[in-house]
């Protein structure tokens, strides 16, 4: 049976709270740890067919055009061209293929063939010297050489902007730069495709089988029930793999082709080249407010780019509607249709960088209107959603600012320049943190066995989030079962379709599936015991109600199924839901190198329930090391002249290494919300990186007195704003 | 050509393509997936692996020039059942999330606190000569060369130190 819910309303039944078996939130070491710790979980390209052919892909050299011809290639078994060949990675939740074709090319670096050999040795030599002849197009490059579009629902206004800024006693107006980021994460793109007669297995690095399944069906041309995905571990995601992308159709394409297993991996600059990037930002921001601090006005103008025909766009301002109050307001996107790499969802799409950016702004203002930063804040806080008035579904920035202020020290901060350790100014920062959430539909399935132990299925990933943990420790708790006795299998499109992991909605969202088939278990001992359910206790493998006293073994025969199934409702439109925290860094600037070392850096962040203390905490940490990137040394440069990707490497790319980031702490609020389902829990994947890099950069003002708006700050541009 | 390696105290005959790295014999021909390939250029330490126990990456070595060295992989520190104090540690501290540089950074850590115990000084060291303070700034100086995009660095520095203190009580017990 299937128990179903659509969150259309607030639910305060606190039900996990009042479960017996205590499980749920504890700080347990993760289930598959061990697998991984040994080095036995096993990631896309770690399935050993017999016969495995390898594929290496071979990349455009020009940045529009056509392939008008392909040279032999000895030594291959097989140069792969075929229509269905896709020209970029398919947009996180989309239902049909992206783009293909692979003669057409639309930016350098594009996949156009597919070598194939029976070593891998082989295939990239013969990949590497492929001949190919192109006819090639002129196409714009770079974001400022196009009149960008200017989507009219992207676009808002309220109030007179301009006249608040002009009446204003204090203002900034800045424009800041973000580069193209990715998301590097350290697994690369890699699939094994099989073939079996007219039915294709394909183990890859996705996050979202669900939606991965039709986009691949679609791609290949075949019914969604001929396909299995295999992703029983990602080695990290941050949105590079939530939507199906070269490798992963070119390997099943091949394998059709010759009749045996094929394994393609990404090389790591084919990553850059083909996982979509964070696209670059241009940001301007306008503040206005009067003497005492108050926001009367607020505009976030944003500029990004993309290909011509694709429909994703950086949301930079996501979050700007609804973060602080003020009566003016301007939102504008812009999209600048470029032929550069395909932009898509890098960790925390919009707020990573647009709320980074906007808390650079609040800095200055503060600055401006000689107001500390954590007042400037609290005084700007909405009682409901500007403009709107929706209500907040939960509202936690207050707590985590005066929270922050008193765990971190921020009553010590001095003005700017004023610490002078040895050759090292000293400086601290802070930012709000923000994120939007929402709730995605999923469902899984749960079967309690008569010996006291369960097993969780459902297509979920575990990309590291740590969800294999919190899903067992949930049905643990609800089944009264000790979190061993649970057995967690994700990542296989033969289980329930779920939410997959993306957007910080993968735990709540598949976590309530996990919930209702649990409650639709509960349901069925509860009518064989002849009891309500809600008067059932589950504990320690124990049935209780009343003075009735059973072991499971007792009350199920052979198996119970339960089957979950979660649908967003009307609470996604009646309420404004996010997630909320504060961001505090502590830096040392090298007066004379420009050199940044972060000394400290903590988060204080409300997510609603926390389901594993110690794995809400990794995810934590693993933002703001993020934030730490984006504010001092990830950038991904292009060529002016052809858009390719120059830095396309990790000796390149910097992503910050163990020695760049200091021992960080994080700090939960308790918080229950009850607008998100019976778990009352929301994302928390990209929370820690929304803002992080502001308090690293307002830290960085603090310490030597430079702003640095052309993102990252690199030394050479700390070291122009510095006194000679 | 046909190699033999050493590996984890086993000799394996192969016949390989001379082209091949000691990371792709590992893992293509010998079914050895721990090691992992994160970029195959030596800049992310995914691949590391214990020669002669010192730590060097699998990708840029290649196989047919180590057929007389002991070749360590992560497989050869411990099994899921009998983890190795530091991979206990790593377990029990969250030093990992998706966990594809955590071989890496296990036989790396194995092979850094044999450099401490050897004498060997780094960038961060107080002075050339030792003893060396298993302090935040030296173990992450030391460990620089194993990226972690999940960022469990805070997590990992807690985990080598722990293992190196010896102390290997296991916290929260799962
Ligand atoms: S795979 Fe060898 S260093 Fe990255
Ligand atoms: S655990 Fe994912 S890269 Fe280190």
């Amino acid at each position: 049976m299937t128990r179903h819910l659509r969150v259309d309303g607030p639910n305060h039944d606190d039900r996990l709270d009042h479960m017996a078996q205590g499980v749920i939130g504890q700080p347990l070491n993760r289930l598959e740890g061990p697998l991984k710790v040994a080095g036995r979980a096993t990631y896309a390209a770690e399935a050993r067919p017999r016969n495995l052919a390898y594929g290496v892909l071979v990349q455009a050299a020009i940045p529009a055009g056509k392939v008008l011809e392909i040279g032999d290639a000895p030594g291959a078994l097989a140069v792969i061209r075929d229509k269905r060949m896709v020209r970029f990675a398919a947009q996180g939740m989309a239902r049909k293929a992206p783009k293909s074709g692979p003669d057409g090319i639309d930016y350098m670096g594009q996949a156009i063939a597919l070598v194939v050999a029976d070593t891998f040795e082989a295939a990239r030599h013969a990949a590497q010297n492929l001949s190919v002849r192109y006819a090639r197009e002129d196409v714009p490059v770079n974001p400022e050489d196009v009149t960008p579009e200017l989507p009219p629902k992207k676009q808002s206004k309220t109030g007179d902007l301009d006249k608040a800024m002009q009446e204003a006693a204090f203002s900034v107006d800045q424009v800041w730069h973000t580069p193209s980021q990715m998301a590097a994460a350290m697994e690369p793109h890699a699939a094994i495709a099989e073939w079996d007669g007219d039915r294709v297995t394909i183990r890859a690095g996705l996050q979202m089988l669900s939606s991965n399944k039709e986009q691949m069906a679609d791609a290949l041309g075949i019914r969604p029930d001929k396909l299995r995905l295999l992703a029983p571990y990602v080695g990290g995601g941050f949105g590079s793999k939530l939507g199906i992308n070269a490798e992963s159709v070119a390997a099943a394409i091949a394998a059709q082709k010759l009749g045996r297993p094929v394994q393609v991996s990404m090389t790591r600059q084919q990553v850059f080249d083909l996982a979509h990037r964070r696209s670059e930002t241009r940001q301007r921001i306008r503040l206005a407010c009067d003497a005492d601090g108050t926001l009367t006005g607020l505009g976030h103008e944003a500029l990004v780019s993309n290909l011509p025909d694709d429909g994703f766009s950086e949301p930079v301002t996501q979050a700007t509607p609804f973060t602080y109050q003020a009566a003016h307001r301007q939102v504008v996107h812009a999209i600048a249709r470029i032929h550069r790499s395909c932009a898509g969802s890098v960790r925390a799409p919009g707020e990573a960088v647009g709320v980074t950016v906007f808390e650079c702004a609040m800095d200055e203002l503060a600055e401006a209107a000689g107001i500390d930063p954590v007042d400037l804040r609290l005084r700007n806080i909405p009682e409901a959603e500007p403009v709107t008035g929706r209500p907040f579904s939960s509202h936690k920035l207050t707590e985590a600012l005066q929270e922050g202020a008193k765990l971190f020290g921020w009553s010590d901060r001095r003005p700017a320049k004023e610490r002078l350790e040895g050759e090292w100014y000293i400086g601290i920062g802070m930012a709000s943190a923000v994120r939007v959430n929402q709730l995605v539909e999923s469902r899984a399935r749960v079967t309690l066995v008569q010996d006291g132990s369960a097993i969780v299925e459902t297509d979920m990933t575990d990309i590291g989030t740590g969800t294999y943990t919190i899903l067992g420790q949930l049905a643990a708790e609800m089944l009264g079962l000790p979190a061993d006795r649970v057995e967690v299998k994700l990542g296989d499109t033969q289980f329930p379709p779920a939410a997959g992991s993306g957007g910080s909605f993968g735990a709540a969202s598949s976590g309530n599936s996990v919930f209702l088939a649990c409650e639709e278990i509960r349901r069925q001992i509860a009518k064989a015991i002849g009891c309500d359910e809600g008067d059932l206790t589950l504990q320690d493998g124990m049935a209780r109600a009343g003075n009735v006293s059973k072991s499971l073994s007792e009350v199920v025969e052979g198996t119970i199924t339960g089957e979950g199934h979660l649908e967003p409702g009307k609470t996604e439109k009646s309420h404004r839901q996010a997630t909320w925290g504060s961001h505090w860094a502590e830096v040392a600037v090298n007066r004379w190198t420009g050199e940044v070392r972060v000394r400290r850096m903590m988060g204080v962040f409300a997510c609603g329930r926390v389901l594993n203390e110690k794995t809400a905490r990794s995810q934590c940490l693993g933002g703001m090391t993020f934030g730490i990137g984006i504010a001092l040394t990830e950038a991904m440069e292009h060529d002016r002249r052809d858009g390719h990707a120059v830095s396309r490497d990790l000796a390149e790319y910097h992503i910050p290494c163990h020695a760049d980031v200091p021992p960080l702490e994080v700090h939960f609020l308790q918080e229950r919300d009850a607008y998100v389902g019976p778990l009352q829990a929301k994302g928390l994947g990209e929370l820690g990186i929304c803002g992080a890099g502001a308090a690293v950069l307002n830290a960085i003002y603090n310490a030597c007195g430079v702003r640095v708006r052309e993102l990252p700050a690199t030394p050479d541009k700390i070291i122009a704003g510095l006194d000679p | 050509m046909q190699i033999t390696l050493n590996l984890n105290g086993t000799s394996h005959h192969l016949d390989v393509d001379p082209r091949t790295t000691l990371l792709d014999a590992l893992r293509h021909h010998l079914g050895l997936t721990g090691t992992k390939k994160g970029c195959d250029h030596g800049q992310c330490g995914s691949c590391t692996v214990l020669m002669d126990g010192r730590r060097v990456n699998a990708c840029l070595t290649l196989a047919c020039m180590v057929e007389d060295r002991d070749i360590t992989t992560i497989e050869g520190i411990g099994t899921p059942g009998h983890l190795s104090p530091l991979q206990q540690q790593f377990l029990d501290h969250d030093g990992f999330q998706c966990g594809y540089c955590t071989p890496g950074q296990i036989c790396s850590a194995a092979g850094m606190l044999e450099e401490i115990a050897a004498g060997w000084p780094s960038h961060a060291s107080e002075s050339l000569d030792g003893p060396f303070e298993l302090s935040h700034a030296e173990i992450a100086e030391r460990m620089s060369g194993n990226l972690c995009r999940c960022a469990a660095y805070t997590n990992i520095v807690a985990a080598i130190r722990q293992a190196a203190q010896g102390d290997n009580r296991r916290e929260d017990a799962a």
